[in-house]
């Protein structure tokens, strides 16, 4: 049995993390988090009302749940640390996932500012998980600068166009130290499937969930692949090959 | 090219003729794409397209799931002033009406605020009329910073201003702005604003840029329907709307669909806009904007509203009062338009989830301090 993925001091089982926007209803959460066992949820700040007990989403989120705020709303550094600090003080906890976006149409992050943000969130105690547009050089600074792992996106977010960023997401996960987290894009279990496949650490998935006609078995379902995708992973798959490979080889006979 | 070069190259009457002659092919094709472009857009406004509204329907809901989830954002209108400088012919805060004209003072604001505040409300839509001396800037400024306690987000309906201000409302904690061009065709817009600063239709034109410059995240345009034939109304709205995308990416951009209903003073529109139209228009904007999110007001009938909520909507008033305090006010003022849905928020909240979508109160933090 393989240990759990280990973030900021804390060890998950269920690789699959989810996220609580664009649910029909709010009760939903807490069943599509039992049905599929994701032990993590990122929740936008910009949604949090704490003000209001029916309307605060954090009810609906058990507590052996870790919450992963966002910083939804953020287009520079600045902004995205005033998030992470709300957060903290309204206590969200310690995790935090940078997003800054200063593209309303493809929700592209800005990696200069999120290299920024996560210096100074970093050194601040947070653990801090940057998402990114796949890119090498910028993920080793992440780490550097102390990010607990990196979020490189497989498409735009929403999108549900699964790993399109494909062979720059596999350098990363090739070369970084800190886990890979595939993040944005996901539309379908396979497409989850396939980064785990990849050797990504672990998948964050929301809209494919949220949106689904039945998101709490649409969750179980994602739970299942990211399984499924992680234990063919560790299980070494074999090489892909456009000529046949006869699975009992002719020279086998051969000593 | 600015858009206001752009409109210049437009006859509204050549877009009408356009649109006319647009058949159930290129609706089809239309249909078929993922990535619309202007010609799709005239296919789909068509009376061609009208045979197709169903299938237009199915499309534009499921990308308004995927864009913005099962989930309807809620907001409500606070009038603080009906003065008003500008002689718009078809409006209520018309200078030449004699109505009552009001200013709320800082203590009747917080007492609507504080009311809309307890019904849960958490953005919030401040309005006034064109009347620069009655609420200057210093003074929108200060209701702003007041409203801030209340609500996490506040946006303005005010008058066009320029960058500068739209920077110094922005630090008083303002987020967003609703700007209605009210009429593209620029003959039409000429005729019915007869005086007023209004009259200057490229100011107007390009008030939304001049927020965006000034660093508002949210940015929400029209153009009124009833004055100007329609189907070229909601094209050059769209090609506005996309235009603003495009050149200001970190500006979420939305588009509200107001038609004119009874006002106070009587004015009959030319150019009606049947529901069947309505819906048409809302299913054109979301098919060749899917990330642009939708505004619908209480001037929608509630059964109408209702059934909009599964069309693409994205933002839903909600308990809305278009008079001056009224909110919590005894003596009521003329409202600026009739509203047709006088539900209050529980009930509009009630109704949305019965529809299987999650109403959303908040959806900002106060980040700019």
């Amino acid at each position: 049995m393989e240990s759990g993925l280990i973030l900021g001091g804390k060890s998950f089982t269920n690789r699959l993390f989810t996220g609580t926007g664009k649910f029909r209803s709010k009760k939903l959460i807490s069943k599509m988090l039992e049905a599929s066992g994701s032990e993590m949820i990122t929740i936008a700040l910009r949604r949090v009302d704490l003000t209001s007990k029916e309307e605060n989403i954090l009810e609906y989120i058990p507590d052996n749940v870790t919450l992963l705020p966002n910083t939804s709303g953020a287009r520079t550094a600045g902004e995205a640390v005033r998030i992470a600090n709300i957060a903290r003080e309204a206590g969200c906890g310690n995790f935090i996932k940078i997003e800054i976006i200063t593209d309303m149409k493809y929700l592209m992050p800005d990696n200069e500012e999120t290299l920024n943000a996560t210096r100074l969130l970093a050194e601040d105690g947070f653990i801090v998980l940057p998402y990114i547009n796949p890119d090498l050089p910028l993920a080793k600074k992440l780490e550097e600068a102390g990010a607990a792992a990196i979020m490189p996106l497989g498409s735009a977010i929403g999108s549900n166009r699964g790993i399109r960023t494909r062979e720059l997401i596999e350098i990363l996960i090739d070369c970084c130290s800190v886990p890979i987290i595939v993040d944005a894009g996901i539309g379908k279990p396979s497409h989850a499937a396939a980064a785990m496949e990849m050797g990504a650490d672990a998948v964050l998935v929301n809209t494919a969930i949220s949106a689904a006609h039945d998101p709490v078995r649409m969750g179980e379902a994602f739970s299942y692949a990211v399984k499924a995708g992680r234990m063919a992973f560790l299980a070494k798959l074999t090489e892909e090959s456009k000529e046949a490979n006869a699975s009992s080889p002719l020279t086998g006979f051969l000593r | 090219m600015t858009f206001f070069e752009t409109i210049k190259k437009f006859d509204p009457e050549d877009i009408e003729k356009s649109i006319g002659k647009m058949s159930f092919v290129e609706v089809k094709r239309a249909l078929a794409k993922n990535k619309l472009n202007e010609l799709d857009l005239m296919a789909l406004l068509s009376t061609a397209a009208q045979d197709h509204l169903e299938e237009m329907a199915q499309k534009a809901r499921s990308l308004t799931v995927q864009y913005f989830g099962r989930t309807v954002s809620l907001y409500a209108p606070l009038y603080i002033s009906n003065h008003c400088i500008n002689e718009c012919i078809y409006c209520g805060f018309n200078r030449s009406h004699t109505i009552t004209r009001k200013l709320l003072t800082h203590e009747e604001i917080e007492r609507e605020a504080r009311f809309l505040n307890a019904q849960g409300i958490r953005h919030i839509l401040l309005l006034t009329g064109e009347a620069h001396k009655i609420t200057p800037l210093e003074m929108l400024s200060d209701v702003i910073k007041l409203l801030r306690k209340y609500f996490p987000s506040v946006s303005i309906e005010v008058y066009p201003m320029d960058t500068e201000d739209y920077r110094i409302l922005k630090k008083a904690g303002v987020d967003g702005i609703t700007v209605y061009q009210e009429v593209y065709d620029t003959s039409i817009y000429d005729k019915v604003h007869p005086a007023g600063r209004k009259k200057n239709y490229k100011y107007r034109l390009e008030t939304p840029e001049r927020a965006a410059k000034a660093g508002l995240r949210y940015i929400n345009i029209g153009t009124l329907f009833g004055l100007a034939p329609v189907r070229s109304e909601a094209f050059l709205c769209a090609l506005h709307a996309k235009y603003l995308e495009n050149r200001y990416l970190d500006t979420e951009i939305s588009l509200s669909i107001p038609r004119i209903r009874n006002i106070p003073g009587g004015y009959s529109p030319d150019f009606l806009l049947s529901d069947r139209l309505f819906v048409q228009i809302l299913l054109a904007y979301r098919l060749f904007l899917p990330r642009s999110g939708i505004t619908v007001s209480t001037r929608e009938t509630s059964d109408f509203r209702d059934n909009l909520l599964n069309l693409g909507v994205t933002r839903f008033s909600a308990g809305s009062h278009t008079e001056v305090g009224g909110y919590t006010e005894d003596e009521q003022s003329v409202p600026q338009f009739e509203i047709s849905d006088s539900r209050s928020v529980e009930e509009i909240v009630r109704v949305i989830r019965e529809k299987g979508l999650q109403p959303i109160f908040k959806d900002w933090e106060d980040i700019s301090q």
